[in-house]
């Protein structure tokens, strides 16, 4: 193992810096400047820190890395284990990466209450990092949770007209749904006496959990159902839109960007990692519901009249395709799935970031209240371009790279599972392009839009970081996928014994 | 003829004074402040009752430290302490400590007079620490009956309010007829096995054959101590009286007689093992559960909200005695001391914030409250938090430790009732957390001062709450140990003095 001293702490850092951040702020007086700037200065340390992580995270290496494993509870035998590999590296940076753009963009935006939604926001950091560090099932239920309150108060607190009714079918919504998981986790507990991830797989790989056989479809579709819901996949999905159009455009981006990765990787870590059998049985009927998905939250977006519902729906789409290639099952597939995560968390958050900014000076997300803006403000109309080609998945930026990969994966298992997704990607270059059009060019329509501002120097700074990673991404994948290919491949070992074994039988 | 020597062996030996200290002592204190309050004038006096009450509490906190030195068995067996019952003394001491604190400018505030306030609640603790330590029924008896009528006139306080002396009426009268129940079933325990000694009937009922008289005795006793738990169908009563009794007795109400007739509850299901008692369990938690939480959900006036809530809460406690005995019990203890903790908090803001007359208390006065106060408003929120069991609170650690012992006994569809209700559930809690944060307040409500009595009620809920949450090893421990304990527990002989008294004479 690594000497470095530093390793074993480092998650426990990354991941509880926000909170730390977070309960200073409580005590600061309410000066909004010094709030902000705060806010900025941690979550932009937490950014530098946990860049520790890549640049130290050993690539080629299966299994998890920096490490951190101590008891915390006696009995039940709960223990605060950390890890990370390939799959939840990056997912920890992105988070990280897009807080501080997020404390940027809501700098002039958020005016009443500014302390409360600084130490929401730094909260809810800490606890979606604690989502993709934890390797206890207590622990990572723990941050599963508690994600939820800092979101919600978000969205209640900060959002526009129906704010409440969406904050609380969000909380709802998810709530119920994670309430099956908690019950599927207490039940491996008491079977196998451990929370542990990597014991409780290995028990399982080994058959020696006890009536493992009859429960298991029940708790994979109990872990399923909560992920499910986040992604979210169809017909779980009608949550989104009226969170995300309600939502603050910080509440948004992390939404978009980050929250909803929660349930792609639940599926991947636990549903493929722990019940590699069910969730070969159950391939086939999740895999319609991703291509329904891709196909339906395309249609819906097109028909959009609100800027922000058009990229909310867009986000099911493109989950669809996230979900499409995990359960493909191949290299290509996972990889993909993988990097359309990421890509999809920095194109989407900008996107969000980019409706969030003409919110700020006409008050309205309505398609039709713009027109011909690329002539009255040319540096927002050129931004956006590049975020929505990257989008649609243009080569060479990072859309790209993962819809490819997962498109191939899915056409390796069933071709008509390619086939249908691949139209996916020419929905989304329809939607997105023809709202880019009805905004952008054209003549002025509304004489009202001639006094707007072009990007101020924060949504600068928040946006155009997304739109050089969408670049680097896209032009050099290796970078992630050196480190994603090793961890999906670990995370398909399971199902190619189960497959074999499948195939053995015959 | 009665010999000298059996007379002196029939006297309680002075280590059994120590196992009833903490009773002894509450008792003083209790007589202290009665004695004292006629003779203090109107204002300076009131406080210095709860001066004194409070110190009251807190040496008896001390006095079951002593207590806990010396387990064993005291009064000719009637009186155990155990772990079992040391922990229920804190829990319930510490309540009522907290209750004090809270009630300190309340009383002011509503214009009551203190004296027999105090007394009573001092009273009513030494009645529910008997009810933990006791394993005589006679003596659970009259223990309840001491907790339960210094609460019959604690709900009347407010006594120029009419829905306050409803609240105690309604209260003194449904409750008489519970621990009639109570009685009745006493009675017949005694019929059927011939003692009144949890002990002895535990063995009895062990050895011999069944008698149906038992299987009636127990479900008697389950109904008194159901409706003393508030667990459905036994929970009518519960919003009523929440509704009109003073707010920081309804918190007591709601914790400390609770605990203690849970406390009974755990010694009667597991001590005294009678088959069937497993049903009843069953459907009284899952008809708490649901009824408990469907009723929340449609409620407007926040007293009546967490009188619901309490119900629920009866019920995930009640999940646990389904459980297998050592893991339920010190799931139930668990449940019992994070409970207290929040619903205690919950009910210290609502009390302070209710004002002169308890005229805030809708749900619509607590709007904009983030802003009013934000202080008050992030202590409510915590504690809410923690009712719907979110991470990080006591709450969620006991719900997660509860359903986790209900699976371990494979309670599957308990468990399943369990975690949807507390998915329901949270839509209540919420309402309030909604109307706080994400409305703003359309009539001017007056929030005055925290006082420092009421922060340091506050500043002990939170600290109980979010230490149960984070750090809740060292408590598991000593309930599991307790547990363990009260289970193995070798029966104790047939109690030996009265016994060769009554035959000597």
């Amino acid at each position: 193992m690594r000497t470095d001293i530093f390793s074993p702490y480092i998650l426990t850092l990354v991941t509880f810096l926000p909170l730390a951040g977070a309960l200073l702020l409580m005590f600061f007086p309410r000066r909004d400047r010094d709030i902000r700037g705060w806010a900025l200065f941690v979550s932009l340390l937490t950014f530098v820190v946990s860049l520790h992580l890549p640049v130290h995270f050993r690539r080629g290496l299966e299994g998890f890395q920096f490490q951190i494993n101590k008891p915390w509870v006696a009995t039940p035998n709960i223990h605060y284990h950390m890890g990370v590999d390939g799959i939840s590296l990056w997912l920890v940076v992105l988070t990280t990466f897009l807080t501080p753009l997020c404390v940027l963009i809501s700098w002039k935006p958020v005016h009443g209450r500014v302390k409360e939604f600084f130490i929401l926001l730094l909260i809810m950091e800490t606890a979606l990092i604690g989502v993709f560090t934890s390797l206890d099932l207590f622990l990572f239920y723990f941050f599963w949770e508690a994600t939820l309150i800092p979101m919600a108060l978000l969205i209640g607190m900060f959002g526009h007209e129906r704010k409440v009714y969406a904050a609380v079918k969000f909380f709802m919504y998810t709530m119920i749904a994670s309430v099956f998981m908690l019950a599927a986790i207490l039940w491996l507990y008491a079977h196998t006496g451990s929370f542990d991830f990597v014991e409780i797989r290995d028990q399982i790989a080994s058959g020696a959990v006890p009536h493992f056989s009859a429960a298991a479809q029940w708790l994979f579709l109990g872990f399923f159902l909560a992920f499910a819901v986040k992604v979210p996949l169809f017909p779980f999905h009608t949550w989104l839109p009226d969170a995300h159009v309600e939502a603050p455009t910080a509440g948004s981006v992390l939404l978009a960007g980050v929250l909803l990765k929660m349930g792609t990787y639940g599926m991947l870590r636990f549903n493929l990692g722990l019940f590699p059998e069910q969730s070969r049985h159950n391939a086939w009927w999740i895999m319609v519901l991703a291509l329904i998905g891709i196909i339906y939250g395309a249609l819906v977006a097109m028909v959009q009249p609100n800027m922000k519902k058009l990229i909310a729906y867009s986000s099911v789409s493109h989950l669809g395709f996230v979900v499409l290639g995990i359960f493909s099952f191949t290299q290509m597939g996972l990889d993909g799935a993988m990097f359309v995560m990421l890509a999809h968390g920095i194109s989407t958050g900008a996107l969000f970031m980019l409706a969030g900014a003409i919110h700020d000076r006409r008050h309205t997300y309505e398609i039709s209240e713009f027109g011909g803006l690329a002539a009255i403000t040319p540096v927002y109309a050129a931004t956006y371009l590049v975020i929505v080609l990257a989008s649609v998945g243009l080569p060479l930026l990072n859309g790209f790279i993962g819809e490819f990969l997962v498109l191939s994966g899915a056409f390796q298992d069933k071709p008509i599972y390619g086939i249908l997704g691949a139209t996916g990607i020419i929905w989304s270059a329809a939607y997105l392009l023809w709202m880019y059009q009805r905004v952008f060019y054209g003549k002025v329509t509304h004489r009202i839009n001639e006094s707007m501002g072009d990007l101020t120097g924060f949504e600068k700074t928040a946006i155009w970081p997304c739109a050089v990673a969408a670049v680097v991404m896209g032009v050099a994948p290796i970078m992630w996928l050196a480190a994603i290919d090793p961890a999906v491949q670990n995370a398909l070992t399971p199902l190619v014994r189960v497959a074999s074994r499948v195939v053995g039988q015959w | 003829m009665v010999t000298t020597a059996a007379l002196l062996q029939a006297l309680p030996l002075s280590a059994d004074y120590v196992r009833v200290l903490p009773e002894i002592v509450l008792s003083i204190f209790g007589c202290l402040v009665m004695l004292l309050e006629p003779m203090l004038d109107e204002e300076t006096g009131q406080k210095l009752l709860g001066v004194i009450a409070l110190v009251g509490t807190l040496v008896g906190l001390g006095a079951t430290w002593f207590m806990a030195q010396s387990p064993g068995l005291a009064f000719w067996a009637t009186i155990r302490i155990d772990g079992f019952s040391v922990f229920f003394h804190v829990l319930v001491i510490a309540i009522a400590a907290v209750v004090i604190l809270s009630s300190y400018e309340y009383m002011a505030v509503q214009k009551i007079r203190a004296g027999e306030y105090y007394a009573l609640i001092l009273f009513g603790t030494v009645g529910m620490g008997l009810m933990s330590s006791a394993l005589e029924l006679v003596l659970i008896f009259i223990a309840l009956e001491i907790s339960s009528i210094s609460s019959y006139v604690l709900a009347g306080f407010r006594r120029n309010s009419a829905a306050s002396s409803e609240s105690s009426l309604k209260y003194f009268l449904l409750g008489s007829f519970a621990t009639a129940f109570f009685l009745y079933g006493v009675a017949l325990m005694f019929g059927a096995t011939g003692s009144t000694n949890i002990d002895r009937i535990s063995v009895v009922l062990q050895s011999n054959t069944i008698p149906l008289l038992a299987y009636v005795a127990v479900a008697f006793m389950f109904v008194g101590l159901g409706f003393k738990v508030a667990a459905a169908p036994f929970h009518i009563w519960t919003p009523d009286v929440y509704e009109g009794a003073p707010a920081p007795v309804v918190g007591l109400m709601s914790t400390g007689p609770k605990a203690a007739a849970f406390a009974v509850l755990l010694r009667v299901v597991f001590v005294v093992a009678v088959p069937g008692v497993f049903w009843m369990v069953w459907v009284a938690a899952a008809l708490s559960m649901i009824l408990g939480n469907l009723g929340a959900l449609v409620q407007n006036n926040v007293k009546r909200l967490l009188a619901y809530s309490s119900i629920a809460h009866a019920g995930y406690l009640l999940v646990a005695f389904a459980a297998a005995p050592a893991l339920g019990i010190s799931a139930a203890m668990f449940y019992s001391a994070s409970y207290a903790a929040m619903n205690l908090g919950a009910f210290a803001v609502v009390s302070h914030f209710a004002n002169a007359g308890e005229r805030y208390v809708m749900l619509e006065d607590y709007e904009g409250l983030g802003r009013s106060s934000p202080f008050l408003a992030a202590m409510l929120t915590i504690f809410l938090l923690s009712l719907i069991g979110i991470p990080m609170t006591g709450g969620f650690f006991a719900k997660f430790y509860v359903f986790s012992a209900a699976v371990k006994s494979n309670l599957i569809w308990l468990t399943i009732i369990g975690v949807l209700n507390s998915g329901v559930g949270a839509y209540y809690y919420l309402r309030i957390i909604v109307m706080m944060y994400m409305r703003e307040s359309r009539k001017a409500v007056p929030v005055t001062h925290v006082p420092f009595a009421l922060r340091l009620a506050l500043a002990a809920c939170l600290f109980a709450t979010l230490y149960l949450g984070l750090f809740p090893g060292s408590v598991l421990h000593f309930t599991q140990q307790s547990a363990a304990e009260l289970v193995s527990t070798p029966v104790a002989p047939a109690s030996a003095p009265i016994a060769k008294l009554s035959g000597s004479l």
